[in-house]
């Protein structure tokens, strides 16, 4: 089911900061794989729980603690339903989706990766989904294996395939590259993962803002993601994890909230979710994440998947027209998102973010946290747009008019 | 159009060097060098330089970035050319405070290099004009052992 396009249109009226002038121009922010602004919605949550409910978690015998409490686990079963976890206790808070993981690295990894194992990750990766994984395989000597990509930008399936043996203990991918935009196929490649009795790890950061995510349809073994991409507050993250791993797995912090008993010389941990919950959580974070997905869900997120797409449809064949003008990752729509990212013939990318910035058009120039992609695309950097539901057709307009200024500007424009 | 803006930051002279860039290349007789990136960015920067008897005797310089990095290391290399090494420095010191808005002593010196004095209305670009100069001063720092390295967070804010 979709909805037509016009509804979008109204939506920016929910964000507040989305209307004002930068460099005397209207604000067009094409910044959100980066982060994403925040809707009153959420933003009243946070005031609400300060204004009325804030107290520490789960120790507190008095009104407001229980009523915090309440709200903070309460959005922990927010976030369960909204990626279809089985249970609560499968469903992590954590800072972002670098520490979810790290987590899993750190404590999943070092129990099950030996000396001669194999860990495969591809050359799309965001450095979060990169560093740990070097990390553990130096200090178990382990071999970190790249997946290769296609011409336009795809995981090379083959490749996968063929990668995935007996040797290979686990698998960590990105479910949507934050500068390719592609959809990589999580499903088949956990069938293929389960098959060698690996475990199937996925950065879904740039996923969860932009699409329906089942993590039991996925069969991913961890799942891990940031408020703060879609809608909500920065500082709070979610590490999925099937339970049975989850059980086996030690805790990476130790301290308040996650221990059972402490006795001198040992402790026993909280029954999952909370013995990974070292300290006084974000719980404000955690509300503010429910909040967001109140609003998301109100939308939809077929809806959403399916305004990205027609914003990328409608937008890539003005990008096409531009002379001079390279985009990567896939054409196709149905295996892509919002993110688009590209070069202009004879202008470094940092100078086309100014330039584009003057025109008050926010898009991100860099390596955008994927160097070992730069090599891999042979570009030092890329420019980035990233679309999100509050952008209209109206913004897509501005940004190719401003690609089309900024060429004019250092190509012609200096006689 | 905002963009009538940009010509505050991109003046003729300075598309001027970064297409035409003075100097670029490799120096037959190397006393020092040094390699030099912005890790938040992707610049990477060579600075090579032949010191005699204190004074710069040539310079040059390679590496890839944007327009604002490539121009200002062309005109730093222009600046320092057969300077001694002590006024290259002042000279540098004195490049970070023309980027950051601040007026100073040897606008002549600096040259075409005083062209960028518009970067201090785009504060995010300051640090894209400065490492070429922050190359040369770690390389005549080292003299002469060729250190590589990165630029520092707080090089940047400098």
């Amino acid at each position: 089911m979709t909805v037509p396009f016009e509804p979008f249109e109204h939506l920016e009226k929910d964000f507040a900061i989305l209307n004002q002038i930068v460099n005397d121009e209207p604000l067009v922010y094409l910044d959100n794989a980066a982060t994403t602004q925040k809707p009153e919605a959420v933003l009243q949550a946070l005031e609400t729980y300060y204004h009325t409910s804030n107290a520490n978690v789960h120790r507190g015998v008095h009104t407001l603690a229980e009523r915090a409490t309440s709200q903070y686990e309460g959005s922990r079963e927010v976030v369960r339903a909204f990626i279809h976890a089985s249970e609560t206790a499968e469903v992590l808070f954590t800072r972002g989706t670098t520490t979810s993981l790290n987590w899993v690295a750190r404590s999943f990894g070092e129990m099950i990766v030996e000396s001669g194992d194999e860990i495969l990750i591809s050359y799309m990766e965001h450095h979060s989904n990169i560093i740990p994984w070097q990390q553990l395989a130096k200090k178990k000597n382990a071999k970190l294996i790249y997946i290769e990509l296609t011409e336009d930008g795809q995981l090379d399936l083959g490749d996968v395939k063929n990668k995935i043996t007996d040797k290979t203990k686990i698998v960590s991918l990105t479910h949507v590259s934050n500068v390719l935009g592609v959809v990589n196929p999580i499903r088949q490649i956990a069938d293929w993962v389960h098959e060698q009795n690996g475990y199937l790890v996925v950065d879904g950061a740039q996923a969860v803002p932009h699409m329906p995510v089942n993590v039991q349809a996925l069969d991913a073994d961890f799942y891990a993601f940031s408020g703060h991409k879609m809608l909500g507050p920065t500082g709070i993250g979610v590490l999925y994890g099937k339970r049975a791993l989850l059980e086996q797995m030690e805790p990476i912090e130790f301290g308040g909230e996650m221990i059972d008993f402490v006795e001198e010389q040992d402790s026993t941990w909280k029954e999952l979710p909370w013995k990974f919950e070292a300290g006084t959580p974000n719980i404000a974070g955690a509300i503010g994440l429910a909040a967001a997905i109140h609003y998301l869900n109100n939308i939809g997120m077929n809806n959403i998947m399916q305004h990205e797409r027609e914003i990328v449809e409608y937008i890539m064949p003005k990008l096409e027209a531009i002379d001079g003008l390279t985009l990567f990752g896939p054409k196709d729509v149905a295996h892509r998102t919002g993110v688009i990212s590209f070069n202009i013939d004879g202008i470094h990318p940092h100078d086309v973010a100014t330039a584009m910035d003057m025109e008050g058009v926010a898009v991100r120039a860099g390596h955008h946290c994927a160097q070992p992609l730069m090599t891999y695309l042979n570009q030092p950097a890329t420019a980035r747009a990233s679309f999100y539901l509050y952008n209209t057709k109206a913004d897509a307009d501005k940004f190719v008019e401003a690609i089309i200024a900024t060429k004019e500007f250092f190509l012609n424009g200096l006689n | 159009m905002a963009l009538t803006k940009l010509d505050q930051l991109y003046r003729a002279v300075i598309l001027d060097h970064s297409q035409s860039p003075r100097r670029r290349g490799v120096l037959d007789e190397t006393t020092t060098q040094i390699e030099l990136r912005n890790p938040t960015c992707g610049d990477v920067i060579q600075v090579q330089l032949n010191v005699q008897d204190g004074i710069v005797k040539d310079v040059r310089f390679d590496g890839s970035g944007c327009t604002i990095s490539m121009a200002s290391a062309s005109m730093m290399t222009e600046a320092i050319i057969g300077k001694p090494v002590e006024e290259a420095l002042k000279l540098s010191e004195e490049f970070s405070q023309v980027v950051q808005g601040n007026d100073v002593e040897h606008e002549q010196e600096l040259g075409d290099a005083m062209m960028l004095s518009g970067v201090s209305k785009f504060p995010a670009r300051i640090k894209c004009a400065t490492l070429s100069w922050k190359a040369l001063e770690k390389a005549l720092e080292s003299q002469g052992t060729g250190v590589d390295g990165q630029l520092k967070h707080e090089d940047m804010i400098e």
